[in-house]
């Protein structure tokens, strides 16, 4: 981790000049038409010259005394995230005379909780939730403007879709702070692909498909998975769908846009993935990839980082032989990921919210929120760009793709903005559903574009 | 003094008008009713007719809804969806009841002429019925995958299968494979449920008919069947009940999959609901499992009675 701006970054520059660098190239390549290739090479310089302002000074917001928050987050998925966690939460006690009461919950029950919280107004001061969650009950919390607007300037700006899930367009506020993203993307096995005649997964589609035609030719097949799996389920599909220009509904959140030669492109691709995956995969929920793979019966799947790490710790020789890259990118022709953004909300049913304020602002200023990324080991890329510098993104050069993941994720409700309808569609498993019937054949894709379309219709005219 | 004094006589007044007040064997009834007609409403009947007004509303989570009439109601029966639900949540009920109910009644005559470790083999049956639904759950989930499954490994080493069977990716493998979990779940609890019933038949009955030339078929169709009825309906109607409100072991086991194949009212309510957040909508589906519950209910209750 490194405190100074002017250190050097990875590649023997100094910040300023990647940084000048990197604003040059984006600024003339343009972000909607960059290949993968040239926005992995900018990819460290993700903030602006002069948008890190160490000395900005905060806004002044004063615990209430004797302040007692209740804070739900996820549990985290490596251990040394929750220790993190909980010496900044105990230093934050320490300073300001405050308790914290911390709750940790597997990720997939904090929606419903915070649900709850939002439904009854009680419970929680603070959620650290997930996805659209702020944007389906903006009226339950607190604004958040004044916050992030200081931390944007103080520590690079937030990331484009870290802004789209914490701002709300509509009420012109921030609802949340978006705290980071679990990234997900392609774990491979690399003497395998090698082994196939690349170096690593090619950065195209259409190669992208040769390359797993010949891993299942080699007896290494690949799996994705097709059951429920919120997260993993829900992220390639995702990916296969946008990549090949295809999205559930237009900019206006009203106009279902799924019905169209896109997705019909898109879901034939996953049909010939498909082939070349291992039997089963229509089952899969989300641990599932994660054990075939460790297990040795898959050579490419899509996970977070978590997949390296449990290798490291039970399977040292799979962990030598696994990588990650970016998803490929597809026609569409700018890379296309999904974002699992986790974003911290306080509640107005809270009796102390300028604590909760404060104690997250103090959660995501440098000397507390570095660490703590740095002990996520590379599982939470992070929110505010100024933050793409640290050690961990470099130290091992198989965390580096992680690192610029926030750049290449879109939205869920992709291309509509965050609401009530977008996370009631992920909900109903739409989009996954739509390739799972395609990829066992109970629907041809045009048929499967048209139930979707109907089942989308059906949320978006509410 | 004299203050001091009306007061005591007003307590003492007061005192025996309550006295004579719990002297009414009605008054006395409800007030030791009253308790547990408190915690019914508060816990059932308030959550139940709330529940009721929320599916005649467009709630959504975290915001306040507005009377919307049928609309939840009618847009629910132009859902592919839903009648999907509808299939899949009938077929799981009758299959897993009927076969609980024919697995429970064999293994309880089983039992009932057991003479040595009655005990110990009671026990074991009960099993299933005693372990968290949660852990058996997770259990079979594991059983059924298609990559490590213990299922498809030992036909695969017996050399009965040729490649691994995906119990959970195929719909109808899928529906097959929650309800037998469901069965494994649920037979406990008809075979304990009906070995109660015949250890009350007499065997000076049995016997009797024996002795008139009743073989054993009927000697079970006309003696045994007719004496364990009564508790035959009401285990019946209550595994009903569950089994049509189950939510746990498809959610754990498939999530609804493999694409809404397995999904039941309770699943599918919980989706929109909860993970979707449109909370009329969810109930209106949730009520959908109501008339089943009543009429279960009802069917049970006027047999009792008439059986008494």
């Amino acid at each position: 981790m490194s405190r100074d701006p002017e250190a050097s970054a990875p590649g023997g520059l100094t910040r300023r000049e990647f940084t000048k660098a990197g604003v040059v190239g984006l600024a003339s390549l343009g972000i909607s038409s960059v290949g993968l290739g040239s926005l992995a090479e900018l990819a460290h310089a993700h903030h602006p010259e002069k948008s890190y302002n160490p000395g900005l000074a905060p806004p002044r917001i004063t615990p209430e005394k004797g302040a007692s928050l209740r804070v739900l987050r996820w549990s985290g998925f490596v251990k040394t995230d929750q220790e993190l966690w909980d010496q900044n939460t105990k230093k934050w006690e320490e300073q300001t005379g405050s308790k914290v009461l911390l709750e940790y919950l597997s990720w997939e029950d904090v929606r419903p909780k915070s649900a709850m919280t939002a439904a009854v107004g009680a419970g929680p001061d603070i959620v650290v939730g997930w996805y659209d969650d702020p944007h389906l009950y903006p009226d339950k919390l607190h604004d958040m403007t004044e916050i992030a607007e200081y931390l944007g300037k103080k520590y690079g700006g937030w990331y484009d879709v870290m802004r789209q899930y914490g701002y709300s367009t509509r009420l012109k506020r921030w609802l949340a702070l978006p705290i980071g993203a679990p990234a997900i993307q392609i774990n491979y096995r690399v003497s395998w692909v090698k082994e196939a005649g690349w170096e690593k997964p090619p950065a195209k589609t259409d190669e992208f498909l040769k390359l797993c035609k010949k891993l299942k030719a080699n007896n290494h097949p690949v799996g994705f998975a097709l059951g429920h799996a919120v997260g993993d389920g829900n992220s390639w599909t995702h990916w296969c769908l946008w990549a090949f220009g295809g999205k559930a509904v237009e900019k206006d959140n009203k106009t279902i846009a799924i019905n169209r030669p896109e997705t019909v492109n898109a879901l034939e691709y996953a049909k010939e993935l498909y082939e070349t995956m291992i039997p089963g995969t229509a089952s899969w929920l989300d641990p599932h990839n994660n054990k075939a793979f460790l297990a040795g019966e898959i050579s490419i799947t899509n996970n977070g980082i978590s997949i390296y790490y449990a290798a490291k710790a039970q399977f040292p020789t799979i962990a030598e032989d696994t990588d990650h890259v970016p998803f490929p990118v597809g026609p569409v022709g700018r890379p296309m990921e999904v974002g699992l953004i986790s974003q911290a909300m306080v509640f107005k049913h809270s009796k102390f919210p300028n604590a909760a304020k404060h104690y997250l602002m103090f959660m995501l200023e440098e000397p507390q929120y570095a660490p703590w990324i740095d002990a996520t080991r590379g599982y939470v890329t992070q929110s505010l760009k100024y933050y793409s510098h640290l050690d961990v993104w470099t130290r091992d050069p198989k965390h580096t793709p992680f690192r610029d993941a926030a750049l290449r994720m879109v939205p869920l409700s992709y291309a509509g903005t965050p609401s009530p309808q977008s996370a009631a569609a992920l909900g109903e498993y739409i989009v996954l559903d739509m390739f799972a019937d395609v990829c066992t054949g109970r629907k041809t894709p045009k048929e499967a574009a048209r139930a979707a379309e109907e089942r989308l219709a059906r949320i978006f005219k509410k | 003094m004299n203050r001091a004094g009306t007061a005591v006589t007003l307590r003492g007044s007061t005192t025996s008008a309550l006295l004579r007040l719990f002297e009414h064997r009605e008054v006395l009834g409800i007030l030791f009713v009253l308790p547990a007609v408190l915690l019914l409403g508060i816990f059932l009947a308030y959550p139940f007719f709330f529940g009721v007004w929320l599916s005649f509303t467009d709630t959504i989570i975290g915001g306040r809804g507005r009377y919307i009439g049928w609309a939840n109601y009618r847009s629910l029966l132009q859902d592919s969806l839903f009648w999907l639900t509808t299939r899949n949540t009938f077929l799981y009920t009758i299959v897993a009841v009927w076969l609980k109910l024919a697995m429970g009644l064999v293994l309880a005559l089983i039992l009932n002429r057991l003479v040595r470790l009655k005990g110990l083999l009671r026990a074991i049956v009960l099993l299933p019925w005693i372990v968290p639904t949660a852990f058996s759950a997770i259990a079979f989930w594991w059983m059924y995958d298609s990559t490590f499954g213990v299922i498809s490994w030992v036909l695969l080493k017996a050399g009965w299968i040729s490649h691994r069977i995906d119990f959970l990716g195929d719909p109808n493998l899928a529906r097959a494979s929650v309800i037998v979990a469901n069965v494994w779940r649920g037979v406990p609890f008809f075979a304990i449920g009906l070995l109660a019933g015949l250890q009350t038949v007499e065997p000076s009955l049995l016997e009797a008919a024996a002795i008139d030339g009743a073989g054993v078929w009927q000697r079970f169709w006309h003696v045994t069947l007719p004496l364990v009825m009564p508790l035959l309906v009401i285990v019946t109607t209550f595994s009903t009940i569950w089994t049509f409100s189950d939510f746990q072991l498809v959610y754990i086991i498939t999530r609804g999959g493999p694409a809404n194949a397995t999904h039941l009212y309770g699943t599918l309510a919980y989706q929109r609901a909860i993970q979707g957040g449109q909370f009329g909508e969810g109930a209106a589906i949730s009520n959908f499992i109501f008339p089943i519950l009543f009429l279960g209910a009802v069917i049970s209750l006027l047999y009792v009675k008439r059986e008494e």
